[in-house]
């Protein structure tokens, strides 16, 4: 009952709380199935030059090689392109795409959303009207305008990613900054007279940081599936080979090669699931009172 | 308190003009952004023309003014409907949407309700078995759904149920010189249905199962389900008396949302299964790089969430006491 | 007097794997008997809670009853499978919860909830069950109950809502009404009609009352019997006058030791040189007129004024939106006030930007209400007090070294610096709150509520804190609080606030001894237990009386 003095133990580190947040996340074991199979995908990617040095496009063989056999072990597309070597390559692109696109929006966002969370106002005012705006757009079909008007390029359709996946980031940040303004600490920050850059980025934002996180991975799945369906429009870089571009290849000999828009597209939903998977195990692990609510 | 929900209904028609407006500002800057003009379109569709004529033109069409003063003139055409000339189809732009409009409601309205409903039930079965294998089956069902491409689904789907079981035709939205009436009419449009409709909401299911199965355990620890507990109420009627009702509103709210996303998959659907709406359209206009009308596609569905989200909103005072009318 | 309703015997509650102990009540053995109201008092982890949730047989999903029986007319509640359990509840006992707004289904009208307990129990027409709800309604005392019926939980107000809990406990005459808490979350002029209100129909109908509480105050006001809970273990039962005014247990010694007197001290003089005086401020919130609505402004504050002598305390006193918080924040410069002059030494506070504000900050410091928001859980204690002195422009090595002293001189080791805020109590993150303060050698310290989170015991010792730096730094402090009692220990002067506006200020001995306004009148008729003196305890008193000069 006693406000006792401390008893005074071991202080944990930055390494210990790493420890701990690994200890949580190992326990979520489709989590940990996630992030292996995302590991393959990363590694798929990166020796995809070695173990197919000559482009995807080259064609290979015969075209419609049915696959599992000797020479083609997912076979080959209408024109006799590898198609193992165009999902290896593929992955370079949905990763980089994903990946970047996410980055531009995550930092956009952020700072956005932070803004307009710490000063309100008009700043607010003109945030949360033009996060409405995009919520209202069906943001794939302004995707499809901008890199239809842009042009294909991996630059262009990174660009467009972005520009519809920002809002929601923004609105995420600024729901937690906004929440984040009126803890007390914020205020005695603010009476002890410090500047509000300083209390944005060093006593606020590090306490976002695991919704961004956990939002960000998500996004980065998202971000793929778009990638996808842009390049399976036809919309994609035309000399980066894409899984999209992969499927909307075979999607006109369905009948008789049924492999050609099969493969690709198991790997894009695998890679998604395992990006998705990985995001909740996060977020159970960065957030673990909502894990227990939740059951 | 049917005025008061009449006033309300017209405060957030005054809401969604601004929004209207930006979104056609916006559509109006994505015209400006691409490269070549109309008078360059038409130009083009007309073979060779002298630069004396394309000045002429310009000036006709007004593209000679300042940035602000088009902007002006295009958003006084909007406001009377007129979305500028498809030259590739040769007919005014909103004539063409109007008439590929019903096929994309159809697919819509079905889609909605069939992820709403059917997303509801399983997320209800899902949280009411928790951690059973109803509970697992259902979240692995829909943890795999929610990560699938809508374009792959349609495929598969099509390689599945029409090239080897030939139980649903793989494309179009009537079977092509048919010219069925009546009951007939409909059942064949319901055939064709079934395969789009399916794949355009799978991914939608998934999350409204989701969100409905969080929602659902998120209202179960909540004080007043003590307090029924307390008043001796079966856990049967706490469920769906109590718990079910207050889960509901944030899938409400997320249907809302998710209107515009439905939108942009439609396109995709449309184009994999031939069906003649306005996500078909807006995939041959973009082949055929005809801007005006891919914009004025743009804009009509960006109209049509707003209509969705109004419509939402009045649902959702009707579920919610707590929402202000006044 | 009959036998017990409710007899408990060697009750044991197991928490699950991983809790930070094994058991949340152990060997806990009382009684209740019809028409009588039992206490259940303990500070925050006694195990007073679960106790009550094991009565009604709704204990957590992995907490679990593992030893002793819980007798109700004779049968062993443990041993009574789930759905006859279930049948019991809402018609033999009942309960009532601390927070009446979360407690109530917000999506059902308070009527239809009410109704809830005759549609399960009984077999009575909708006709009949209406007019029992009605009547019920009628007698907690809600004002139109035919309206109170066809409302939505959000439309009635606390106290309303309290009422209709009550209402919704009482509909089928339980033997036993459990009451968690239930005035906790209200103001004090609301809890006591609420308290008066169970006293009433408890003795109407005889029911037995187990009500858990942590406040002594309301223990005086309405127990009949006592049980003193501590760490899961029952310290002391008796009739209420005996434990009240001659406690055995030391626990229950010191507990009420530490309840604040409601007579004040005397208190020494403080010199009459002013540092702050607050003139005509005010503050108006919203009055947003658009298109389609409109809604009126809201004056938080208006007319407001105040002066605060060198090394004096003044107290804000007053219930939740009174404005005192409002003050305190434009006081701090956190909110600019829309009217009025805040003059500091000569400088009006009040017009000051951002900028020009700034030389200004380190004079007026505050501490906050909530020891777990008023820390950033991500930086370590050296850092949260280092900042400041480094913001204001001293050299960071000097700041950290006077982080350490300000550490020795609030009560802490040292050594806390290397510590993230987490690794604290309740009680210890208040003394770094006020050490941050400190930090900047303010010359105003405004504290909002510092010690309403607390547990009684640790709140006194933060209270003789924040006295004694008081007295050694001759700081000048503003004190916001809800509570008569905390004022009377700790300020020389109070100015009285409702709905914006200072209604009564003045000494406090002679507030205490005469209130003038009406409503500092009701709010003194509404403290609990003002009747009850607590006992002067002599082992403790020689360390409460330290600081008395």
């Amino acid at each position: 009952m006693t406000d006792a003095p401390l008893t005074l133990g071991e202080t944990p580190s930055a390494l210990d709380r790493a420890r701990a947040f690994w200890r949580l996340f190992l326990r979520n074991r489709s989590a940990v199935a996630g992030l292996v199979f995302l590991g393959l995908v990363i590694l798929l990617a990166a020796v995809a030059p070695l173990i197919y040095p000559e482009s995807p496009f080259r064609l290979a063989g015969r075209p419609m090689t049915p696959p599992f056999g000797p020479d083609y072990f997912l076979g080959t597309d209408t024109l006799g392109r590898d198609i193992m070597a165009g999902i290896a390559h593929g992955a370079r692109t949905s990763l980089l795409i994903g990946v970047i696109a996410t980055l531009v929006a995550v930092v956009f966002g952020t700072v956005m959303g932070a803004l307009a969370g710490y000063y309100g106002g008009w700043i607010d005012d003109l945030l949360m009207r033009v996060t409405e705006v995009f919520q209202t757009i069906p943001s794939f079909i302004f995707a499809i305008l901008l890199v239809a008007i842009l042009t294909p390029s991996i630059q262009n359709v990174i660009i467009a990613i972005a520009v519809v996946s920002w809002p929601a980031l923004a609105r995420l940040v600024r729901g937690e900054v906004l929440s984040m303004k009126n803890r007390e600490f914020v205020q005695a920050n603010v009476i002890m007279g410090m500047s509000d850059a300083r209390i944005i980025l060093v006593q606020i934002l590090p306490n976002c940081l695991s919704p961004i996180i956990v939002a960000g991975s998500l996004l980065v799945a998202t971000a793929i599936l778009i990638e996808s369906a842009l390049s399976f429009l036809g919309l994609g870089d035309p000399n980066v080979m894409s899984w999209g571009f992969q499927v909307g290849a075979g999607r006109t000999v369905l009948r008789r090669a049924w492999w050609i828009c099969t493969f690709p597209g198991i790997a894009i939903m695998l890679t998604v699931l395992a990006i998705n998977l990985v995001g909740e195990g996060l977020n159970d692990a960065l957030n673990p009172r909502l894990r227990e609510r939740t059951g | 308190m049917l005025q008061a929900r009449l006033r309300y209904v017209f405060r957030r028609l005054a809401q969604a003009i601004p929004i209207l407006l930006a979104i056609i500002i916006i559509n109006f800057l994505l015209l400006k952004l691409a490269p070549g003009d109309a008078v360059d379109v038409l130009a083009g569709e007309a073979g060779s023309a002298t630069p004396e004529y394309m000045a002429e033109l310009r000036t006709k069409f007004g593209l000679d003014q300042p940035l602000p003063v088009q902007l002006a003139q295009y958003i006084g055409r909007v406001a009377v409907g007129d979305l500028g000339y498809s030259f590739r189809h040769e007919m005014p732009v909103a004539e063409l949407i109007l008439n590929r409009l019903g096929p994309t409601l159809i697919l819509m309205v079905t889609t909605i309700t069939l992820a709403v409903g059917v997303g509801i039930l399983l997320g209800l079965l899902a949280a009411t078995g928790l951690n059973s294998w109803r509970d697992t089956m259902i979240s692995v069902l829909a943890l795999v759904s929610y990560a699938t491409p809508l374009f792959w689904v349609g495929l598969m789907l099509i390689v599945v149920f029409s090239i080897n079981l030939g139980w649903f035709p793989t494309s179009g939205m009537e079977t092509i010189a048919a010219f069925k009436t009546g009951w007939d009419r409909v059942w064949d449009i319901a055939h064709h249905l079934v395969l789009p409709a399916v794949t355009l909401s799978l991914f939608y299911l998934a999350l409204y199962t989701r969100l409905m199965r969080a929602s659902m355990l998120e209202q179960a620890g909540m004080d007043y389900v003590t307090t029924a507990r307390a008043k001796g109420v079966s856990e049967t009627r706490i469920t769906y008396a109590h718990v079910l009702r207050n889960a509901l509103l944030p899938v409400v709210t997320m249907a809302g949302v998710q209107v515009s996303s439905l939108i942009g998959g439609s396109v995709i659907v449309e184009t994999v299964f031939g069906w003649p709406g306005l996500g078909q359209l807006a995939f041959e206009s973009l082949f055929a790089r005809d801007l005006n009308l891919l914009l004025g596609i743009f804009l009509l569905s960006a109209a049509l969430v707003l209509l969705v989200n109004l419509f939402v909103d009045l649902l959702y005072t009707m579920l919610d006491p707590r929402i202000d009318l006044a | 007097m009959s036998g017990p309703v409710l007899d408990i015997r060697g009750l044991h509650i197991a928490l699950p794997d991983g809790a930070d102990r094994t058991h949340a009540v152990e060997d806990l053995s009382m009684a209740l008997r019809p028409g009588e109201i039992t206490c259940v008092v303990g500070e925050s982890g006694s195990g007073k809670s679960l106790t009550a949730r094991a009565v009604m047989g709704l204990l957590p999903d992995r907490v679990q009853a593992t030893a002793g029986e819980i007798v109700f007319e004779g049968t062993d509640l443990l041993t009574v499978g789930p759905a006859a359990r279930r049948m019991m509840r809402g018609e033999q006992l009942s309960m009532i919860f601390q927070e009446p707004m979360t407690a109530l289904n917000p999506l059902m009208t308070v009527g239809r909830q009410i109704e809830e307990v005759l549609v399960t129990h009984t077999g009575l027409s909708s006709r009949e069950r209406r007019e029992r709800v009605l009547s019920l309604l009628t007698e907690v005392q809600l004002p139109d109950p035919e309206r109170i019926i066809r409302a939505y939980p959000h439309q009635l107000s606390g106290g309303q809502r309290q009422r209709a809990m009550i209402a919704q406990a009482l509909i089928l005459d339980p033997k036993i009404l459990v009451a968690d808490e239930p005035t906790t979350a209200l103001d004090v002029t609301t809890q006591a009609q609420i308290l008066r209100l169970i006293r009433q129909l408890q003795e109407a109908h005889g029911t037995g009352v187990l009500f858990i509480t942590h406040d002594f105050g309301v223990v005086a006001e309405i127990a009949d019997r006592i049980v003193v809970m501590q760490h899961g273990r029952m310290v002391e039962a008796g009739p209420a006058a005996q434990v009240l005014n001659r406690p055995q247990a030391p626990y229950t010694r010191a507990l009420i030791a530490a309840v604040p007197s409601l007579v004040p001290r005397n208190r020494k003089r403080a010199e009459t040189r002013q540092v702050l005086a607050i003139n005509d401020l005010g503050k108006t919130y919203g009055g947003s007129r658009g298109l389609f609505s409109r809604t009126p402004p809201v004056h938080a504050a208006k007319g407001v004024s105040l002066t605060l002598q060198r090394g004096e305390t003044l107290g804000i006193v007053g219930e939740s939106g009174s404005g005192k918080s409002t003050v305190a924040r434009c006081i701090v410069r956190l909110l600019q006030p829309d009217a009025g002059v805040i003059d500091l030494d000569g400088i009006d506070l009040a017009p000051l930007t951002k900028r020009q504000l700034r030389p200004h900050r380190r004079r007026v410091q505050m501490v906050f209400q909530d020891p777990f928001a008023s820390l950033n859980p991500r930086r370590k204690v050296g850092d949260i007090l280092a900042e400041g002195p480094i913001v204001q422009g001293k050299p960071a090595r000097d700041a950290y070294a006077r982080g350490r002293e300000i550490l020795s001189l609030v009560g802490l080791d040292p050594r806390s610096a290397d510590r993230f805020p987490h690794e604290f109590s309740g009680g210890q993150r208040q003394r770094i709150g006020l050490a941050r303060a400190l930090m900047l050698e303010p010359e105003v310290l405004v504290a909002d509520e510092p010690v309403s989170a607390l547990d009684v015991s640790v709140q006194a010792q933060v209270l003789e804190l924040i006295d004694r730096i008081r007295e050694e730094l001759g700081l000048s402090v503003v004190f916001i609080t809800h509570d008569l009692r905390v004022a009377a220990q700790v300020c020389d002067r109070i100015a009285v606030m409702q709905r914006g506006e200072v209604v009564e200020t003045g000494a406090t001995s002679a507030i205490f001894a005469n209130p003038q306004h009406g409503y500092t009148q009701e709010l003194f008729a509404s403290v609990p237990g003002r009747a009850w003196l607590a006992p002067d305890l002599t082992e403790d008193a020689p360390r409460r009386a330290a600081d008395v000069p």
